[in-house]
C-alpha cells in the first residue's frame, strides 16, 4: 500500500463485512508530540478475544475463499516501519477500535493520500453505512458525517458522481486546511 | 475553501437526473476491492470507471466494490455482470483498460476479449 487513505480503505471493509451501520473515522495530527493517531471505530459484530488475539497474523481470516488475511497485518507494518504501532480493541457484538499510530516526521512514514476519493468509493458502494470522518491537527478541526448530511440534504444521492466529486474536493480541502504545513506531503 | 451550502445547489441540479445507479435492471461493474486489489491499483480503476461512465452520460451502469475474489495473482479484477446474470471477468486492471472497456463493452456491447481472464488460464 503507498499511502494510508489505502489502508483506510481496506480496513473499513472489514468494518462493513462486520454488519457495521455506523463507522467513526478520527485523524489526528500532533505536531507535538510528533504523532499521526487515525482511528477507526464501528459498531460491527466485534471479535471474540480468540479471534482479537490472533488477528495480526497473517494467517488468519473469516473469510473462507482463503487461508490468509493481509489486511491487518501489512497496516501494521506500515506503523512500525515509521515508529508507531498499531493497536486493536473489540468487543463482541459491540464493534471494533483500530489505531494506528505514526511518527510524523519519520522517513518511512508514509503518505496520507487521498482520503477523499477513500471516503466517497466506500460512500458510492454502500449504502447502509454512516461514516463519520474528523480530521484534527492541535486547534483546527474538519468534520465530515453523512448522517448529517442526509438529514440537511433531503434525498442527496452519494451515488451521483457530481455530489461524490464534490464531497471528494470538500474533504481534501478540508485535510489541506487541517494538515497543511504540519504533514510535510500537505502543503 | 468550498462550503456545505454549495451542495445544496447540486443536489437540486441532481434530482432531476437519474441516479447514476439507480437502475436496478441494468449493467452491473464490481470491482474486486480487498487488499490484493486496492494493493495492485483497484482505487484509481474504480474512479476511472466512475469517470467514464459520467463523461459518457451513462446513468444505467452500476459501479460497486466487492472483497476478494480468490485469484489475488490476477487483481485488479472487475466483473461486468449483464441484467441476464452472464458475466465477464477483466484482469489486471488499469486505469486505460477501464476506459477502453467502457468505450467498447458498456457502449458498443463488444467485449474485450484480450483483457479477459480467459487469456491467463
Amino acid at each position: 500500500m503507498q499511502d494510508i487513505s489505502l489502508h483506510l480503505l481496506d480496513i473499513i471493509q472489514n468494518s462493513i463485512s462486520a454488519n457495521s451501520t455506523l463507522i467513526n473515522i478520527s485523524i489526528n495530527a500532533d505536531k507535538f508530540n510528533n504523532t499521526l493517531k487515525i482511528i477507526i471505530a464501528d459498531n460491527g459484530r466485534g471479535m471474540s478475544e480468540e479471534l482479537l488475539n490472533q488477528v495480526r497474523s497473517p494467517f488468519i481470516t473469516t473469510r473462507k475463499s482463503r487461508r490468509f488475511g493481509l489486511g491487518i497485518p501489512l497496516f501494521e507494518d506500515s506503523t512500525v516501519f515509521s515508529g508507531g504501532s498499531l493497536t486493536i480493541n473489540s468487543q463482541l457484538n459491540l464493534g471494533t477500535i483500530v489505531e494506528a499510530i505514526y511518527k510524523i516526521d519519520h522517513i518511512d512514514r508514509i503518505p496520507l493520500g487521498d482520503i477523499g476519493n477513500t471516503i466517497t468509493l466506500l460512500l458510492s458502494s454502500e449504502d447502509n453505512v454512516e461514516i463519520s470522518l474528523k480530521l484534527i491537527c492541535n486547534e483546527k478541526v474538519f468534520e465530515f458525517d453523512t448522517f448529517k448530511i442526509k438529514r440537511d440534504f433531503n434525498d442527496i444521492s452519494f451515488k451521483n458522481i457530481e455530489v461524490i466529486n464534490w464531497i471528494q474536493g470538500y474533504i481534501n480541502e478540508g485535510s489541506k486546511m487541517v494538515f497543511g504545513g504540519v504533514l510535510n506531503e500537505i502543503n | 475553501m468550498k462550503s456545505i451550502e454549495e451542495l445544496e445547489a447540486i443536489r437540486k441540479k441532481t434530482l432531476d437526473e437519474i441516479s447514476l445507479r439507480s437502475n436496478k435492471d441494468g449493467v452491473r461493474i464490481v470491482v474486486g476491492m480487498a487488499t490484493c486489489g486496492i494493493a495492485a491499483g483497484a482505487r484509481p480503476v474504480m474512479t476511472t470507471f466512475l469517470e467514464e461512465l459520467k463523461k459518457r452520460g451513462i446513468s444505467n451502469v452500476s459501479v460497486t466494490m466487492t472483497g476478494c475474489i480468490g485469484v489475488c495473482r490476477l487483481e485488479p479484477i472487475v466483473d461486468v455482470i449483464h441484467p441476464d446474470g452472464s458475466k465477464v471477468t477483466y484482469v489486471k486492471m488499469n486505469p486505460e483498460k477501464a476506459a477502453q472497456i467502457v468505450a467498447e463493452h458498456i457502449v458498443n456491447g463488444r467485449v474485450c476479449t484480450k483483457y479477459t481472464i480467459e487469456q491467463e488460464l
